[in-house]
């Protein structure tokens, strides 16, 4: 089996945000980027994948700016075999990053695909979905656990109840939540390997999909703040004040 | 110009979040259709029918739509979808499953998780854990959108009555088989929808601690939430996370216990009408968002918060 693994250059998790104060979007210079962390399950579970003898190959792809290649090269160090680089210039929305995808899937011809449930810059959560639409693909979103089996995968999924079970027939997407696994950290000599591993560079232009952008971001502001709050000393104090100040219980 | 929203429901009874997302799509537009996907689910449709604010109800009944599978869901959304502005649901695992694939396939940028509509194009909706609120404007002819349900109020359920019309069942997916649920039943208030949420974290170091939670969550009529850290300690199970990737509460009153509270926690509660934080840690995080803050061991503090709360007289459920 060959698993194609999409992987997404953010924000890192522990940056606090700030909004640019002309209202254009948020800062990103001299912020520390990082993979999304649920693409570092996506990799994980498919190198456990490969590990198990499973899978032959592992492709990382990522989608973005020159930069974005550090995120690949991250992948290469944790078990995936080769990299694509696709080079954008400017931020694309989910639909436009899955018909790239799909492009790179017929090109490839994975049996799987894996990545990320959602993006925590844009909070989206559609690529995964919009990838299985476009390639008429069956779609396990949110997998905690994927056991693989033949031309199929049993995955159980993170939903609101609780736990859902399905099985997808092969070829599949399968998008993955922070439980699914415990990414590994890279080795130094894993580290070293990887940069010989080779990255191959295409230009979203050159693929011929449609990446105009389809929504227009008006402004991005700082949501209202919560005034300051007080420390009580004692629990009896606190159930007071909510008894009588806040009025809650 | 119509909107076109997707139930969700248990085949028996309509699911809570449906009625906030109604509001919501009525506010796009106020000729808003109802769309039932189901197995023997007569009675969904017949509850839906009853909300004033829906116009229209079409059902389809059969086999095929028992469970939630995105791919025979989506496949009976695209027949109906021509006649709509728009495809709305709301934002939980539900919609967010499932609306990405109905927009790939009407080519559309699907405007996710919004908390307001500006008009029947342009919306606001949180980004980085909702560090930011973006506005933005869809310019696609069709438009899909989900709604982060906590965010509206739910609507009215009774004094309508709509039209019911019977549709056709689309194709099946032969590639995607349901296998079980494993639904964790309570009779607790549901976490989206609770008045008050008690949340435990990293700090109540094992499972049975929750035990203290769930105490004073049975004495307030509360419902239980949990942070990742504990979900993943396995302290308890998922569908009590709280969190970006988790569920987004807005109680009136949100009582964190032995959390520190981790960007993506805060994102899943911070709208909170009132906020309690009990943390031994006077500088954890949680206290910058706390309207009461108490800085204590919480295995003193719960018990104590116990005895107080049966000393009260009455107390609001």
């Amino acid at each position: 089996m060959k698993i194609l693994v999409a992987v997404k250059r953010v924000i890192d998790y522990n940056v606090q945000i700030r909004v640019k104060e002309d209202g254009s979007g948020v800062v990103t210079d001299n912020v520390k980027m990082s993979t999304n962390p649920p693409d570092d399950n996506a990799i994980e579970e498919a190198v456990k994948i490969k590990e198990a003898g499973k899978a032959k190959e592992i492709v990382a792809i990522t989608i973005g700016e020159e930069k974005a290649q550090e995120t690949v090269r991250k992948a290469l160090a944790v078990g995936a075999d080769r990299g694509i680089h696709v080079k954008v210039d400017n931020v694309i929305e989910p639909l436009a990053v899955s018909k790239i995808l799909k492009k790179i899937v017929e090109k490839e011809n994975p049996d799987l695909v894996f990545m990320g449930k959602q993006a925590i810059d844009d909070d989206c959560n559609q690529t995964g979905q919009m990838l299985a639409a476009l390639l008429n693909w069956p779609q396990a979103t949110f997998a905690s656990k994927i056991e693989v089996k033949d031309n199929a995968l049993e995955v159980t999924r993170e939903i609101d109840e609780g736990l859902e079970t399905i099985e997808v027939n092969v070829p599949a997407i399968v998008t993955c939540d922070l439980r699914l696994n415990e990414p590994r950290y890279a080795s130094l000599p894993n580290i070293m390997k990887a940069k010989k591993k080779p990255i191959e560079q295409l230009n979203a232009s050159d693929l011929g999909v449609d990446i105009n952008p389809r929504i227009e971001q008006i402004k991005v502001e700082e949501p209202p703040k919560r005034k300051a709050g007080i420390k009580v000393a004692s629990v009896e104090e606190l159930v007071q004040k909510l008894k009588n100040e806040a009025k809650v219980i | 110009m119509s909107v076109l929203l997707i139930a969700e429901h248990n085949n028996k009874e309509v699911r809570p979040f449906t009625y906030n997302a109604i509001t919501a799509a009525s506010q796009i537009n106020e000729d808003l259709h109802v769309l039932v996907l189901g197995h023997q689910a007569d009675d969904v449709a017949k509850s839906l029918s009853e909300v004033p604010n829906v116009k229209k109800v079409i059902h389809v009944d059969n086999k095929i739509y028992e469970n939630y599978i995105a791919e025979n869901y989506t496949a009976a959304i695209i027949k109906h979808a021509e006649s709509y502005s728009h495809i709305v649901s709301s934002a939980n695992t539900f919609g967010k499953n499932l609306m990405p694939r109905i927009a790939a396939l009407l080519d559309t940028s699907q405007v996710s998780d919004i908390i307001k509509v500006i008009s029947e194009d342009t919306f606001l909706r949180p980004i980085y854990a909702g560090n930011a609120f973006a506005t933005v404007k869809s310019n696609d002819k069709k438009k899909c959108v989900t709604i982060r349900p906590t965010s509206f109020d739910p609507a009215d359920k009774s004094g309508g009555s709509a039209e019911i019309t019977k549709s056709d069942p689309a194709e099946a997916s032969s590639s995607t088989k349901f296998l079980k649920k494993e639904e964790v039943k309570s009779d607790r208030p549901e976490l989206g929808t609770a008045r008050i949420v008690i949340s435990g974290g990293r700090g109540m170091q094992k499972g049975e601690n929750f035990k203290l939670i769930s105490d004073i969550a049975d004495k307030l009529n509360a419902a239980i939430g949990a942070s990742r850290a504990a979900v993943d300690a396995g302290y308890i199970t998922n569908d009590h996370q709280v969190g970006q990737t988790g569920k987004v509460v807005v109680p009136d009153l949100y009582i964190a216990v032995g959390i520190s509270g981790a960007i993506q926690h805060l994102a899943g509660m911070k709208e909170s009408k009132v906020i309690v934080a009990i943390n031994k840690d006077g500088e954890a995080p949680i206290f910058s968002v706390a309207d009461y803050g108490l800085e204590a061991d919480l295995f003193e503090a719960l018990p104590q918060f116990l005895s107080e709360l049966n000393k009260l007289n009455t107390i609001q459920k």
